[in-house]
């Protein structure tokens, strides 16, 4: 049984039919790299794994059980996390309310009041994570707007790590960071491979896509073009797949 | 110390201002414009300095500081409620029907106004998330429709008089010489100040107001958090009704007529950002106690009170433009 298997998926927006029948399986401890053109419908099929939008048609399975009707939340809950194109932060929260959002642990104050966000334990979590990460952060307590891009990307990642997830879906993970970023963003990748998290990452950039990836899969206008083992294949080949020119 | 670990912030007044911030969850401006206000009043009006006018002030503050609280967890949503004084009037007028025109016992009063206000603040929310109005029209819509409909209940459109006692004393009693209303305002700022600062509804709540999309994909249910909120400011609308009611010992459907202008500049002096995302009920209570020092203030001068109208306008326009600058700097990418 894969982790994720997608069958059949269409959507449309309006009058645009933007996935066409698209078929993804992704097995766990795998790096699946999703490539294709602007506007081939990349972010809008991930969106339909994490549940913000529901399919028109078909199935999207995870463990073996379908996700239709399930809310974001609760796949979040089952072990799918998504980095966001716009990383989808809240820039004026703090990087501890940012890796937390929707799961901050509560405690009991002086004994007897229930209900109060942990605050110390989520700081003391963030820094950990941010660590891991090889991260620069200058305060953990500043609204994270204030932050640099790659200080940004930092922030969603540890989010999308923090809570061990069985899927990780990166979009565009690397398009606001420096060079020293890239390397760690793709060192982090094939960690998470080790530990057995499958992700699937979605770049333009088909120099990292080679370099971290085990399958590399086309989308174009809204279907999957080809679908291909990493080591058996070429930039050459990539590129014909996403231009349509095969 | 690791490289991301806090660094304090630089200069001395940051590291104040950030401490008044994240610890005690309130403006360090807002208090010294307070602080800088009381100087000022106490300077230019001998009266100013006594504690019978602080009480008058505080007294005077409690029926805004109840509404503002109210609007600050609705500003903190990025969200907007200009029904709160409608609601008030309507409020106090259903709670004195029940307990005069009707003769149910006392604290059908209370009952009352607490539901009329909560079910108003709940219909508002039905309309903003299930059919998606902008919250700016529905609650401009419900100022309209809640005043009509406390007109209609009270006879002839005047004031119902004659409140029982225990309706009377939550107004005008003064339990350990404190007013009523001024004890009420601090259970009601004490509660809602946990809520926005340190439970997660508070902190969902600043999320769906910093970033919607962002708060709905992390699993947080934006539309359902919404209509809590809408009625829960009902409910604040309803508490100050109940308040204002117990002071004058009438339902008065004409009470709180342009509350909403004051209880909205004063969440925002006391640090709320009217695009949501952040906010501080200690901040609103400052806020009110803000608007009520500067209408005490202009009372003892004998300003009239239109001009008074002119003053909380222009500090309305003024507050928002502060934070439309502060709020700039930190919303950038
Ligand atoms: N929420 C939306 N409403 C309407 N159209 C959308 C929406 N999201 C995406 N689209 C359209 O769907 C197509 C695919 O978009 P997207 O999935 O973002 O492509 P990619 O990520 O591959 O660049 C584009 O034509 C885009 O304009
Ligand atoms: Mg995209």
């Amino acid at each position: 049984m894969s982790l994720l298997q997608i069958s059949g998926v269409n959507k449309h927006f309006g009058a645009v039919q933007v996935l066409n029948g698209v078929d993804l399986t992704v097995e766990a401890g795998t790096v699946v790299g999703l490539v294709g053109d602007n506007g081939a419908g990349k972010s809008t099929l991930m969106k339909t794994i994490t549940g913000i939008y529901a399919v028109d048609g078909g199935d999207v399975q995870f463990s073996g059980e379908s996700l239709i009707g399930v809310a974001p939340g609760a796949r979040r809950q089952r072990g799918i996390e998504m980095i966001y194109q716009d990383l989808a932060l809240c820039k004026q929260q703090d990087v501890a309310a940012n890796i937390f959002l929707g799961r901050e642990p509560v405690k009991w104050a002086f004994g007897f009041l229930p209900g109060f966000v942990d605050k110390a334990r989520m700081d003391e979590d963030a820094l950990k994570m941010i660590a891991r990460l090889g991260a620069r952060i200058p305060s953990i307590h500043r609204p994270v707007g204030m932050f640099s891009g790659g200080q940004q990307q930092t922030v969603a990642i540890a989010r999308a790590l923090t809570f061990n997830p069985k899927l990780v879906i990166m979009d565009e993970p690397t398009a606001a960071l420096a060079v020293r970023e890239v390397e760690s963003v793709l060192k982090l990748i094939r960690q998470m491979r080790d530990e057995g998290i499958a992700v699937i990452l979605i770049s333009h950039r088909l120099n990292d896509v080679f370099e971290v990836t085990d399958r590399i899969v086309v989308l174009r206008q809204g279907r999957i073009e080809a679908d291909l083992q990493t080591r058996k294949t070429q930039m050459r080949e990539v590129v014909s797949y996403i231009v349509g020119a095969h | 110390m690791s490289s991301t670990d806090m660094i304090a912030p630089t200069s001395g007044w940051r590291q104040l201002q950030f401490f008044f911030d994240s610890k005690l969850h309130v403006r360090l401006e807002s208090i010294i414009v307070l602080v800088v206000l009381g100087v000022a009043m106490s300077v230019l009006s001998p009266y100013f300095l006594s504690v019978s006018n602080f009480l008058n002030i505080l007294l005077a503050t409690s029926t805004i500081g109840v509404l503002a609280i109210g609007t600050t967890l609705i500003l903190c949503s990025g969200g907007l409620d200009l029904s709160i004084g409608s609601i008030l009037g309507l409020a106090g007028v259903v709670g004195a029907y029940f307990c005069v025109e009707l003769e149910w016992p006392w604290f059908m009063a209370i009952v009352g106004a607490l539901g009329a206000g909560a079910f108003a603040g709940f219909v508002n929310g039905q309309f903003i998330t299930r059919l998606r109005i902008p919250a700016f029209i529905v609650t401009l819509g419900m100022l309209g429709i809640a005043r009509g409909i406390g007109l209609i209940i009270a006879p002839n459109g005047g004031a119902i008089y004659g409140l029982p006692g225990p309706v009377i004393y939550l107004g005008q009693g003064r339990p350990l010489g404190i007013p009523s209303p001024v004890i009420i305002l601090a259970i009601a700022a004490v509660l809602s100040h946990y809520l926005l600062a340190y439970s997660r509804f508070g902190w969902h709540t600043l999320a769906i107001g910093d970033n919607e999309s962002a708060a709905r994909a992390t699993g947080i249910s934006v539309e359902s958090l919404r209509r809590k909120l809408y009625t829960i400011s009902g409910m604040m609308a309803g508490l100050a009704g109940l308040i204002f009611m117990a002071r004058v010992n009438a339902g008065d459907p004409t009470a709180g007529y342009t509350y909403e202008l004051t209880a909205i500049t004063a969440a925002i002096i006391g640090g709320t950002s009217l695009f949501g995302g952040k906010g501080s009920i200690l901040g609103a209570v400052i806020g009110a106690l803000i608007m009520g020092v500067l209408q005490n203030g202009l009372n003892l001068l004998a300003v009239q009170s239109y001009y008074q109208q002119i003053a909380i306008g222009a500090v309305l326009i003024l507050a928002v433009y502060i934070d439309q600058l502060q709020t700039g700097k930190e919303k950038k990418a």
